[in-house]
């Protein structure tokens, strides 16, 4: 497999397991607008899953359901942050904000790449993902705004942060650090980070779920 | 033999399909269309990537350029050409007419959101008084906001 593949198959991945992750949170969130934003950037990332998917498709002579759906769970090179269950609310906020984050940085160096496609799909993807940070960012400020809110918001963020560096490649953290330090207005602790290619227990959960229906009806399910 | 004029006319009778009253072509998400011999090409520029309209736009403009006695080739181009920007000004109107506050021109450098929090003209009154209820919507191009003048809610195109 060649690195673009593999590139383009970890965004994919990073982006499926996450839509998933915040689709979650439809029908349950605790403000029905937070319902509705929940839904709506799980709705753009798996659109965005499934136009990489199909970059890497036309490459590899298969098609964006199938690397969606039939690879094994140790297939996967999405990062362990998105594997993680529907944590509670700062938790949540907290990796929302992180891969935001994290996720603006790796399409600011992908929108100069040499590769007209990938940096055509990059510019694209960022268009969208502009409105998941102003949330998340929104978020993140109305929770660092009140004593128990800062609480739960800091801890959460320690708790995530080797998983957000494991997002990026290594000469990329430095400026996930960067700018995450400066929103929270604090220093983040030296870990190491979790990164992509371990496989949380929490991805195998997922994957059965999200893959049920592909395998109850191999030949394509109709309705 | 079909133009490219009556492939452009066929195309702009096509509604979108989650907001019927503007046009496949009012939307700007046609970039191009070009003959070659007997077959049509059409390049076409999704609006956002989790839209679950664009299989059947895909579909309506094949099938549009059949009726015209022709085949299509509907090629899906990947980039940043297309923005809200691209939304004709008749478009944009009939937006407008239908309760939908139409997306703001694009402006350099990054979208904030204090840009979203001025006062949108609400489509039903006119006023200006109008406030953000939630960047995110029923589809993934809409906002809602609501009018404190005629104290109704409503939808905008957002910008990207």
């Amino acid at each position: 497999m060649s690195d673009r593949t593999d590139l383009l198959l970890s965004i994919a991945d990073d982006e499926l397991f996450l839509g998933w992750r915040n689709s979650e949170w439809t029908g349950i969130a605790p403000f029905l607008e937070e319902d509705v934003a929940f839904s709506s950037i799980a709705q753009n990332e798996i659109g965005h899953a499934r136009a990489l998917y199909e970059l890497a498709a036309r490459e590899l002579g298969t098609t964006a359901d199938e690397l969606a759906f039939d690879r094994r769970p140790d297939e996967y090179r999405c990062a362990p942050l998105v594997q993680l269950r529907r944590l509670e609310w700062a938790r949540t906020i907290a990796r929302h904000w992180l891969y935001e984050t994290a996720d603006e940085i790796r399409l600011e160096a992908l929108k100069e790449s040499d590769d007209p496609e990938i940096a055509g799909i990059a510019a694209k993807i960022d268009r969208e993902e502009a409105y998941h940070r102003m949330h998340a960012r929104m978020w993140v400020d109305r929770l660092l705004s009140a004593e128990d809110g800062r609480a739960r918001l800091n801890d959460a963020v320690d708790e995530l942060w080797p998983y957000a560096l494991g997002v990026l490649d290594a000469e990329l953290r430095p400026e996930l650090r960067r700018r995450a330090e400066e929103q929270l207005g604090r220093s983040l602790p030296d870990v190491e980070p979790i990164s992509r290619g371990v496989h949380e227990a929490e991805l195998a959960e997922l994957w059965d779920e999200m893959t049920m229906v592909r395998r109850s009806a191999p030949a394509g399910a109709q309705w | 033999m079909v133009t490219v004029e009556q492939v452009w006319a066929a195309l702009e009778e096509i509604p979108d399909p989650e907001i019927p009253v503007i046009s496949l072509v009012d939307l700007g998400v046609v970039k191009r269309v070009e003959i070659e011999g007997a077959s049509v090409r059409i390049d076409f520029t999704p609006t956002f990537m989790g839209c679950p309209a664009l299989d059947t736009m895909q579909r309506a403009m094949v099938d549009k350029v059949e009726e015209l006695g022709a085949e299509a080739e509907v090629r899906v181009v990947l980039d940043d050409s297309w923005s809200t920007d691209k939304i004709t000004a008749a478009g944009k109107e009939k937006l407008r007419a239908a309760g939908f506050a139409p997306p703001a021109p694009r402006t350099a450098g990054k979208l904030e959101l204090v840009q979203l929090q001025r006062g949108f003209r609400c489509p039903y009154c006119g006023s200006t008084d109008t406030a953000l209820e939630n960047i995110f919507g029923p589809t993934p191009c809409r906002s809602i906001r609501y009018c404190n003048a005629c104290r109704q809610p409503f939808e905008q195109f957002k910008t990207i």
